[in-house]
Formats: C-alpha cells, structure tokens, sequence
C-alpha cells in the first residue's frame, strides 16, 4: 500500500469530524472518497495532506513508513498533492507561471527564467494532451481550463498521490470526459489519484474501489465491480430510498410570484415561471447555469435587463433588495456563512437585522424586550437548539446555522421564500429538519423556490422542478412522474 | 496613458513654455522623490498590503541619518546612502513584524506607525529643522546640463537615484523569483500558504523594500529642499498612494507595474506643473488635482466604452458584499 491510515479522529470544538477512519491507497490506483457534504472527505484529505493534525492515537503510513508531524511542506516533498476545490491558484498570473510556479520557490532567491517556465508548462500540457495558451491571466479562463492548470501544477513535482477535490463540480459532460481521460492516464504513468465526488456515475466508471465515509464514519471500502448507484447512496445516506415524493397539483392555489421573460445579458435569458400559494419548486442545474443570478435579481439585488415579475398580480419595480424584502421576499443566500450571518454576533442579533423597524421601541430606540420576544417565537417555531440568544452565531453547528438564517428571513413575514442551496455544509441529520421546516411553511401558504444542485433534493421536497442550462430553463419535471435517475443524468449531460 | 497624452497635448498647445526641456527636466527634478516613494509603496501593494506610514518614516530617517553622519565625524554620500537605508528598512521592519507576527491588518498598523513615527519625531526634535547638513548632503550635483532659448535645462542627482531605484525595484519584482513570490501572495494569500511560500518573510521583504526607498527618498528630499523639516513630508503618502492606484496598482494585491506607477506619479507632477504654467491659483491646485486623479482612475478602469457595464458591475460587487 502507498498510504494507509488506521484509526484517524479529529474534533473541531466539541464536534467529532472524524471518528476513526481507516483508509489506504494502493500505488497508481484511481479510488474514490465518497460520501455527502459534510460527511468529512475535505478533513480527511486536510489531515493526510498536513493541514490538520490528527488527535493522537491515530496510525498514518505512506510507503510503510509512519508519517509524524506532517506539515503541508512535508507531504508535498513526499509526493502527496492536493487539488483543492477552490484551486489555490493565482488569478493575476499567466497559465505558465502557474503551472511553473515551484520553480519560483525554494533555495536561494534567483533570477525568473520565463523561458524555462514556459517549457516545462508546455510539456506538461502536451502529456495531458490539453491546449491552453501559456501566456494567458489565469482570471480570464474558464472553471474547466483552471482545473487542468491545477492538475498540471501538481504534477510538475515527484508526484506519487493526487487527491482531486469535487473536481467536476462546475464542468459540462464533454469537459468532465476530458478530466476521466488525464485522471486515467495519470494512473497509467503509476500516479495514485483520489477522487473526491458525489457525483456517483462517474466514480464507478473511473474508479477501482470505493471509500465511503458518513457522518465522519468510515462505512467501509468497496470494490466498484458490482456496485450501483443505488446501492452507492444508500451507503452514503445511510437510508434506503424509500422516501415519498412531495409533489402534488396545487394548480388550483392562486399564484404569487410570476415572473415573464426576465433576462440579464450575460446571466440569464428569458426567464419565465410561476410559483403558486403553498408550492415548493426546486430550481437545478450545474454550478453557473445562472441560478443564483436569477435568484438575485428576484430579489432585488440585480436589475433585469427585460421582463416584468409580478408578486399576486402587482407588477414589482425592485430598485433594491429593501424593495424585496418590503414586498414580501426573502432570499437565503447560498453562501450563509460569509453572506448570510454576520458570525461574531449574538444569535439574537443576527435574526433581527431585517426587520430592525419592527422591534423600536418609543422615540424609535431598539426595544431590547421586543427583541427578545420576537427572537424566541422564531427559535421555538424552528427548533434551534442554542444556549442563549446572546451567544455569537459561530458557536452554533451548521444546521443549526441555517436556521438561525431561516429564523432571520422569516421574521420578515414573506410571502416568497427564495432558499439558494440550503443544505450546503449541513451534515445529513439536520438536511431533513430543514425540509420539515420548509414543507411546514408551504402548508401555512408560504410560496418557495428551492434552488440546489443535488437532486434528491429537489426531487423529494418540490412539486415542481425547473431545469436551468446557461442561463435557460430548458426543461420542468414532476417528481414521481419522472424517475429521478432520468433527471440526474439530464442535469449533467 | 490616454490622460497623460492629452493632458500633455493640452498644455504643450496653450502654453509656450510646457514642451520645453527645461521645464521637462524640471518635471522629472521635482518628481523623483514621489517616484522613489511610488517604487517602494508599489511592492507593498502588489504583495497585498498598504503602508500610510512611508512619507513620515522618511522624516525620521532623515533625523536619524543627520543624527548618525554628524556623530560619525561627516559622511559621505556612500555613507549616508547605507545609514538611511538601513533606518528605513528597520522602520519597515516595525511595520512588517506588526502586520505578520499579530496578524493585524496593514491599513491600521501603519496608520498606527504613521501616527507614532511623527509623533514621536515631533515630541523629539520639538519641531526644530536642521540647516546644518553636512556638505555632501547639500552640494547640488548636476548630470546633464543644456544650455537652451528657455535657459539653463538640469537634470539633478535625484532622478539618477530615481533612475536607479527603479531598475532595482523592476529587477525585484519582474525577474527574481523572490518577486514573483510577492505577486502571488498578493494574488492569493490562501494559495501562496498553501504552496509553502515563506509568508514571513515576503512581508519582511514588501515593507523593509518600502522602508529603504522612503530612506532613500527621505536623503534626497533633503538634498533637494536643503534642509530637514519634521513635517515637509507630512501629506505625501496619500499623494503618492493615489498616483500608484492610478498606474493600475491594485489594492487588493497581485497587480501593479512600475511603468503604471511612474506614469501615476508623473500624471500628477504634470497636473501640477501644468496648473502653474496656466497661471491657475495655487489654492485650487488640490481640488483640481484630486479631480484629475478621480477622471484618471474612472477612464483606465473601465474603458469609456465600458462605463455602463462597470455601473452594472458595481451592483453584482454589492449584491456579494451582502
């Protein structure tokens, strides 16, 4: 075995990431680390590549020898490379000085050999097979071409394990291929390659063997002969799907948000839909196929080039998103813990920031008792569990957080409820308290947009579900009378 | 670019005396201090930091640089040159320690340091000014001397040194490895970590580089004014912090070329020069000028063309700092 690892733990503040975790690599093989969100996959690589200290007790040997101590530097010299999802590269600098960058490092400080550099970042993109110009800023190419530029930077050194992280997340089919294509060469050429994916049809199709971790629990590791999908998300849920589909007709219920031909050049085209009185519809589609830009725009943040949206009937001209939340919209953000709460805050702090005109007291003074009151309704309604309102948000676990974000927007009282990946971070326990809250809203009228990439989740807690690709909706689903399967392998064609 | 091409055009056709090589020596006379500071602050802001304190720390070096050379016995140019450079580059040094060892952001510790540097430099000398420097220090040296129809065109020590400290700063920041470590962690801070660039030691190298060219610009301000007064830099940072923004230095990191800069600084010389030779009142020369930099910097961010997609640009920006 190249790596192998027994027994590896690690508690963040009282939260048990990883709970003795036992996992190996075996020289040139292309394995896969699945599991859902926040099952642990990002600690563990975290750990392995030197990030994180594992607590003590735990056993970690590359080529039988133990490691002990591992800093980032350390792993890298012993050829253990990590292509982060956010690719850590420099988006000033061209693709060459990328992919070359090591040859600025180390040593003595020395003069730039550009030409050098240019050579070395040509070859390595030759042996990919992938034409890029070297002399393009890395900003200007597109998620796909960022990816190869990482992959060939992790290359350039003595390489023995490449752990790819979510590498496909934002890519289409024909660049995610092209991706199979170098992780198999890799192979070939004796590099190990860990795959880090939820997305299960191309994990069995590339991959020997299979680790699945859950709840930060090793579930053990399989080979991918034999193993469906299904079986494959069980394993990661932990639950057989024998979860009944929401969906229901409530084309009856009176309409409340109406959108017709919305566009935003460069964002979105010529949006048109409908979202009735207690309805969930679920918005899919691959990572910049314009959801969130849509999502902004409903609610005030952008303004649409063209097309009108009407809130039960009324016309709406939202200069702001203060014109949103008057109206009676509500957007949680998908990036709750940068944009949504503002972390160092008090938890009741956080809730009131919409609606700080509904809790003055007299000469228009914040009202500490009015304030109170308010944040209790919402945290008994939701059911967060928290230790006082004055604690500061970032004490909280994600789910948790969530609801707190939850608690902030409903305490508006809206009528549309925009929720942009709600689950992101939250650990699988606490997705479906979530769901319960959001079919609870429905029942009481409530009309939601539910906006996410995973499909299962759209496909259990919508009635409705709108497919958007480069800035279109192309396509509308009734869950139960479309397989999800079909759904899933339409999304990411 | 484009402003200064004008600008120029502009002058050089209304007034007669603009596109003379007096009064473009002159320009480069009076500018190559800020030019010496813009080298310096340019480093900082591409590895991702600011420095307010530079202008003021210059004042201190050169008391003591005056201080040390007196005490040494008189001095030399050789000498002053390594006793402000070295003053400089341990005022940087304060700057740097503070910003990386406890990890407090660059705007706010050197507009501590800003505040300290002068304060401490006030408290010290009472304010009092120093006439008498040391011969070398004062002895006007001139290089290039042309006897034109306008009258004598100079060019002085301190555009040499300008000269210098700009090959040196380019030689840094475009061909050495070290500097290209600087832009990367300007780029990305998180990246560079991660690829194991010395954090540490790149702060030392952004703000002592700073340091030592503000102990440089201090040594020749006082060659050129001919003495040395507490607060006769006091005001200079923001001057030369706009001139460098100007050339395309961007604040956040990982951007900025010398050339931007120098024409940043010069941009605001020529702004200045131009207003004299207009015969416009002095008092309206800050006003005009901060309205110059203000079009400047509007016109190379976006492009004429590009100025309603930057209107639009502006709401995205808001809509992700929510």
């Amino acid at each position: 075995m190249l790596l192998e690892l027994r027994n590896v733990s690690k508690v963040f503040g009282g939260v048990r990431a990883l709970q003795s975790v036992s996992f190996d690599v075996a020289p040139g093989e292309v394995l896969c680390l699945a599991g859902e969100n926040g099952c642990g996959k990002s600690t563990l690589i975290k750990i392995i590549s030197g990030v994180y200290r594992p607590e003590p007790g735990a056993e970690m040997l590359f080529d039988g020898k133990p490691m002990e101590g591992l800093t980032p530097g350390m792993a890298r010299s012993l050829g253990i490379q990590v292509i982060w999802q956010d690719l850590a590269l420099f988006p000033e600098m061209t693709v060459a000085e990328n992919i070359a960058f090591e040859r600025n490092l180390g040593g003595r400080p020395r003069l730039v050999d550009y030409g050098a550099m240019r050579k070395v970042a040509a070859e390595m993109l030759a042996r990919l097979g992938v034409g890029i110009d070297l002399d393009t800023p890395v900003r200007e190419l597109s998620i796909a071409q960022r990816q190869i530029v990482a992959i060939c930077r992790a290359l350039i050194a003595e390489t023995r394990l490449v752990f790819m992280d979510e590498p496909t997340a934002s890519l289409s089919q024909s660049e995610t291929d092209a991706l199979l294509t170098i992780v198999r060469r890799l192979s070939a050429d004796g590099i190990a390659v860990v795959f880090v994916s939820h997305r299960l049809a191309e994990v069995l199709e590339v991959c020997s063997r299979v680790t699945v971790l859950r709840d930060g629990r090793y579930v053990g590791t399989f080979p991918t002969k034999g193993m469906t999908q299904t079986r494959l998300t069980e394993l990661m849920t932990g639950q057989t799907f024998d979860q009944d589909v929401r969906a229901a007709d409530r084309t009856a219920n009176p309409v409340v948000l109406e959108v017709e031909g919305l566009t935003r050049r460069g964002d979105y085209q010529d949006i048109s839909l409908t979202v009735r009185r207690g309805e969930v519809v679920g918005i899919t589609g691959r990572l910049g196929a314009g959801r969130t830009e849509l999502a902004l725009s409903l609610f005030g943040m952008t303004r649409p080039d063209a097309g009108t949206i009407k809130l039960n009937g009324q016309p709406l001209r939202l200069r702001s998103n203060r014109d949103a939340i008057d109206a009676g919209i509500a957007y949680v953000s998908e990036d709750r813990l940068s944009l949504g709460l503002v972390q160092p805050q008090s938890i009741a702090d956080n809730t009131v920031i919409p609606v700080l005109d509904r809790v003055l007291g007299p000469a228009r003074l914040l009202s500490e008792r009015k304030k109170s009151t308010l944040v209790g309704e919402w945290i008994r309604r939701l059911a967060v569990k928290i230790g006082r309102p004055e604690d500061a948000v970032n004490t909280l676990s994600g789910g948790n957080q969530q609801r707190i974000v939850l608690a902030k927007w409903l305490a508006t009282e809206p009528k549309v409820l925009i929720l942009d990946s709600p689950t992101v971070g939250v650990d699988v326990g606490a997705r479906a308290g979530i769901f319960a809250i959001v079919h609870k809203l429905a029942e009481e009228g409530m009309a939601i947009l539910l906006i996410s990439d995973e499909i299962p989740e759209v496909y259990f807690n919508c009635d409705r579900i709108l497919h958007m690709r480069d800035g279109r909706l192309i396509d509308e689903y009734l869950p139960g009378a479309v397989p999800m399967g079909r759904i899933e392998s339409q999304v990411h064609a | 670019m484009v402003v200064i091409a004008l600008m120029c055009l502009f002058l050089a056709l209304t007034t007669d005396t603009f596109f003379t090589l007096v009064n473009l020596f002159d320009l480069l006379n009076i500018s190559a201090v800020n030019v010496i500071f813009a080298a310096g602050l340019l480093v900082v802001l591409i590895a991702g930091g600011i420095d307010i304190s530079f202008a003021v720390a210059a004042s201190v070096v050169q008391y003591l640089t005056a201080l040390t050379v007196d005490h040494l016995g008189g001095g030399n140019w050789a000498v002053g040159f390594l006793v402000a450079g070295f003053f400089g580059f341990a005022l940087g040094a304060i700057n740097a320690t503070l910003i990386w060892r406890f990890r407090i952001i660059s705007i706010v510790v050197t507009i501590a340091t800003f505040n300290l540097f002068f304060g401490a430099l006030m408290f010290f000398t009472q304010g009092v000014s120093i006439y008498d420097l040391p011969n070398w220090w004062l002895d006007r040296i001139i290089l290039f001397e042309f006897d034109t129809a306008n009258g004598f065109a100079e060019l002085t020590l301190p555009v040499a040194v300008m000269a210098a400290v700009v090959f040196a700063t380019w030689l840094l920041i475009r061909r050495t490895t070290l500097g290209r470590q600087l832009y990367a962690m300007g780029d990305n801070m998180e990246g560079a970590r991660r690829i194991g660039i010395n954090i540490a030691g790149m702060h030392y190298l952004a703000y002592g580089w700073m340091g030592i060219m503000a102990g440089i610009a201090g040594l020749m301000q006082a060659h050129y004014a001919q003495e040395v007064v507490p607060n006769a830099m006091y005001g200079r940072e923001l001057e030369v912090l706009a001139a460098v923004v100007l050339g395309g230095a961007r604040l956040g990191g990982g951007r900025g070329t010398l050339l931007g800069a120098i024409l940043g600084v010069m941009l605001v010389a020529i702004t200045q020069n131009g207003l004299n030779l207009l015969g416009v009142s002095p008092y309206a020369f800050k006003m005009i000028v901060g309205a110059v930099i203000l079009v400047a910097i509007t016109l190379s961010g976006s492009g004429v063309g590009n100025l309603l997609a930057g209107a639009m640009g502006r709401d995205k920006r808001r809509a992700v700092a929510r």
